[in-house]
């Protein structure tokens, strides 16, 4: 464990901060959700354009998604899991800055094609809120930050450090409510500074189009095709049986089991 | 047998003068809001002609609609759920502004505020989309009437589907040329692929009455069904990020009223009524293997409101007295199904279309009149429709998937009904061997022509009052109270125009007219919440942001 010196500064951000920072994330988000369903879309922008976008967007989500696997990997499954079964540091390093260095460069660009595409694009710059703006303004500052840990610490000549050791047990103390202030305390300045980054884009995320993404329609693969609902919501033939609430399975047999 | 009912429409296109004034009084209605200034629920199209949005029917290119799989599956044209899903970062069939149209208004403030001088003064047009001068090439109809057909002819899909049917070039020589006009509304389908794309499930049939609408509150803007209706009638709202389409005005409908297209019909030709249908073969039906049996098949599905067996099962699944009845009247179940002169468009995208077109006679009338024949004698139109191959190959296309048969049969119909009544009008003894001749006895075909001719108010629109005594929430009425005292206040929400709860239409509608007649003032930009459109503008003045707002010329004299 690193011994380090604990100061104020370092329970304000690290102890305190993060508390605040989930507080207001699932409190917004339940609140958006509630109050603003109308608002809750990703406000697709290719009805002004869709070259650029065909490239940009794939890129830069499917680069994200595969980010946040990697932060799910790397923050929650601990060492000595990884260790346990035989996984030397070197062989997760090596794997984590090569997947993870292609994912990030991936998004970064995808992210900076679709800026640079929001910028040139007429309209879709005069479609472009402020919120968007300062949205992208963290979105970019988080990626770029988390591009510079993985660069530091493939340049770093003794790779001494280790993120699993230091911002990960961290990560998962809040979720215990006891945060491990001084393994974090330890972490190089740029590993704060992507996490300080970071935990301010979730801040925001409840009152950006980000909300978009909480909403992925995985549903889609398992509803009927055809929806019906009432217009008074309530299932309008009491004599068919499987009534979901607007879920009713007729019309296409499609998804029908045969 | 699950009866159910939808609200269906038949147009007769004989009738269409193509005026526009169903696209205007649609568009005042419902698509007089920013992010829908290129939106028509109701657009007219000049036939032959590209459409709105162009090309829309060439489904090789924007994959709308179903496919028939070789096991015998329907599937969605444009692929399956998972493939649907890795394409929702970027749709890979969407039309853009371009293929509608880019909107634009005029800077009209010129022609009065431009100083005394040697030249006239300009409006000039400016994009409703990005506030900037703008070069207008294209509308909602740009295809122009006959002598457009020359020029543009050749780009219309259906054009090229008749001409690699009949493999010579179809020739738009002016004495060949023939037009119509096609005005076209969301199908309300009975199979809609637009549902069926739809990742989060908020497009949904309504169970009274088969409307199709998009619930705005559950819609995440994924676009995914725009590329799914293959008639390209959802349109995606570019300031609210959320789908809309054509409601069939069901608040009108809901309380006995045609809707706004069909009651301001110039041509008096739009017909409303129900359809009862069977809900448990609507996906067999359209999963037919042969498209030129879709048509046959839709129309099977159609119930006949007189048997007394659909009548009790459609009382067990509680369709109201007065619905059943309506059912017996309805003009649309005559057009379509007792005398089946109305076809449904497109039968092929296999989406079972509830909008129903008499397909027009008149390109037939009109070549034999120019061409000096008797175009009102039954022995000549009967022949004529057997000749004129490329007309009647058209509407082939357009409404029974290429067999020129059906379109021939129903052609004869309206063929001995004008010159049976023609006969009569003239005083002569009316002739039996006409009706006979289209398979009809001579009352049928009377009756035939005092719907589609004499076409009264009450025999065209027969439509059931929706049920307010089980309805506990009515789309919007249901809760319009909530909004009485935010009368005025809907404008501001932490992320802008498009978001918080919806105001309803009618309230916005309300405050906006109210506004307009209670000030001597231009709209200010903030009653018209930030829209510039020609349509919500009255000619007082210029709402701010009309105008770019650095318009004042340097060293220019006061
Ligand atoms: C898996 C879930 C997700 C889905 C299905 C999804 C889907 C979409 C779609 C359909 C758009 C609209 C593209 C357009 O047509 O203009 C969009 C835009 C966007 N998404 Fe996502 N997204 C997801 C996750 C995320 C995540 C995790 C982030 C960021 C952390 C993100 C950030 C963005 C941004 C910034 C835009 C705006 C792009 C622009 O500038 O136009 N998305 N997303
Ligand atoms: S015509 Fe209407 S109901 Fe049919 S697929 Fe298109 S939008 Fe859906
Ligand atoms: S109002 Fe009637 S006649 Fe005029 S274009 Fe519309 S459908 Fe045709």
């Amino acid at each position: 464990m690193p011994a380090e010196t604990v100061g104020t500064w370092d329970v304000i951000v690290w102890g305190v901060f993060p508390y605040f920072m989930l507080a207001i994330l699932v409190g917004g988000l339940i609140w958006r959700h509630k109050y603003d369903q109308f608002g809750w879309t990703t406000r697709s922008s290719q009805l002004y354009e869709s070259r650029l976008l065909r490239i940009a967007s794939p890129l830069f989500h499917f680069g994200i998604l595969a980010v946040i696997v990697g932060h799910v990997v790397g923050l929650i499954i601990p060492k000595a899991w990884t260790d346990a079964v035989g996984v030397s540091q070197n062989f997760y390093h090596f794997n984590a800055l090569l997947v993870g260095g292609i994912a990030g460069i991936g998004t970064l660009g995808g992210a900076a094609l679709l800026i640079y595409r929001r910028r040139t694009t007429g309209p879709v710059f005069a479609a472009t809120t402020k919120n968007d703006k300062m949205m992208y303004v963290v979105l970019v500052g988080a990626i770029v930050f988390g591009l510079a840990t993985t660069v530091i610490s493939v340049f770093e000549a003794d790779h001494t450090h280790n993120y699993r050791e230091t911002v990960s047990p961290w990560f998962r103390s809040v979720f215990l409510l006891q945060p491990d202030i001084a393994s974090i305390a330890a972490a190089p300045l740029t590993f704060k500074i992507h996490t300080l980054v970071g935990m301010a884009l979730f801040v925001i995320w409840p009152f950006t189009r980000l909300v978009h993404a909480l909403t992925a329609p995985i549903h889609y693969l398992f509803r009927p095709y055809i929806v019906y609902r009432g217009r008074d919501k309530q299932p309008a033939s009491p004599t068919s049986a499987t009534q979901r609430r607007g879920w009713s399975d007729v019309g296409t047999s499609d998804n029908a089991k045969d | 047998m699950r009866v159910m009912a939808q609200m269906g429409m038949v147009m007769n296109l004989d009738k269409c003068i193509g005026c526009h004034t169903c696209s205007v009084t649609c568009k005042q209605a419902w698509t007089n809001r920013a992010g829908t200034e290129y939106v028509w629920f109701n657009n007219v199209e000049t036939r032959p002609g590209q459409g709105y949005p162009r090309r829309y029917e060439d489904q090789e290119t924007w994959k709308g609609g179903w496919t028939r799989t070789k096991s015998g599956r329907l599937k969605l044209k444009a692929g399956g759920r998972v493939k649907k899903l890795f394409g929702i970062f970027t749709s890979p069939v969407q039309p853009e502004l371009k293929d509608y149209y880019e909107p634009w208004t005029y800077d009209y403030k010129t022609l009065i505020d431009a100083p005394a001088g040697d030249d006239f003064p300009v409006a000039r047009p400016k994009s409703l989309i990005t506030g900037k001068d703008t070069d207008i090439t294209w509308s909602a109809n740009w295809d122009d009437n006959l002598g457009g057909v020359h020029e543009l002819g050749h780009l219309d899909p259906i054009v090229e589907a008749v001409r690699r049917e009949s493999n010579e070039k179809i020739k738009f020589e002016f004495e060949k040329t023939f037009m119509f006009y096609l005005p076209r509304i969301c199908e309300h389908c009975l199979n809609p692929s637009c549902m069926a794309s739809c990742p989060s499930g908020a497009i949904y049939k309504r169970v009274e009455d088969g409307i199709v609408l998009v619930d705005q509150d559950k819609c995440r803007g994924w676009r995914q069904c725009i590329t799914g209706c293959p008639y390209k009638k959802i349109y995606f709202n570019h300031k609210t990020g959320k789908a809309e389409k054509c409601t069939m005005c069901y608040p009108r409908l809901e309380i006995g009223l045609p809707t706004v297209c069909s009651e301001t019909c110039v041509g008096r030709l739009r017909y409303l009524g129900l359809f009862l249908y069977d809900a448990d073969l609507v996906g067999a039906a359209a999963a037919t293997e042969n498209e030129q049996d879709l048509y046959e098949k839709q129309l099977e599905l159609i119930l006949d409101p007189n048997d007394p067996m659909v009548i009790a099962e459609a009382r067990k699944q509680g369709i109201p007295e007065d619905w059943l009845d309506a059912a017996k009247r309805s003009p649309v179940y005559a057009l379509a199904k007792i005398y089946k002169v109305a076809l449904p468009l497109h039968p092929e995208y296999r989406t079972m279309p509830m909008v129903w077109y008499v397909p027009p006679l008149s390109p037939v009338v009109d070549l034999l009149r120019d061409q000096g024949h008797d175009a009102e004698g039954a022995g000549t139109l009967f022949g004529a429709i057997e000749e004129l191959r490329i007309p009647v190959e058209y509407l082939a296309e357009l409404f029974t998937a290429g067999d020129t048969s059906k379109i021939t049969e129903v052609l004869r119909k309206l063929a001995a009904m004008r010159s049976y009544m023609r006969g009569i009008a003239l005083g002569q003894e009316p002739d039996a061997s006409i009706p006979a001749a289209v398979g009809m006895s001579e009352e049928e075909l009377y009756e035939m022509y005092r719907l589609m001719a004499i076409a009264k108010y009450e025999d065209r629109y027969v439509i059931p009052q929706a049920h307010r005594e089980q309805a506990h929430d009515l789309e919007e009425m249901g809760c319009s109270l909530d909004f009485d005292d935010e009368v005025g206040m809907y404008e501001n929400s932490p992320f802008g125009e498009a978001s918080g709860t919806p105001t309803p239409v009618a309230i916005e509608t309300f405050n906006a007219l109210r506004d307009r007649q209670t000030s001597g003032e231009a709209p200010s930009a903030d009653s018209l919440r930030g829209r510039v459109n020609l349509l919500n503008w009255d000619g007082t003045g210029a709402p701010e942001g009309l105008f770019p707002t650095k318009h004042q010329h340097q060293g220019e004299p006061k």
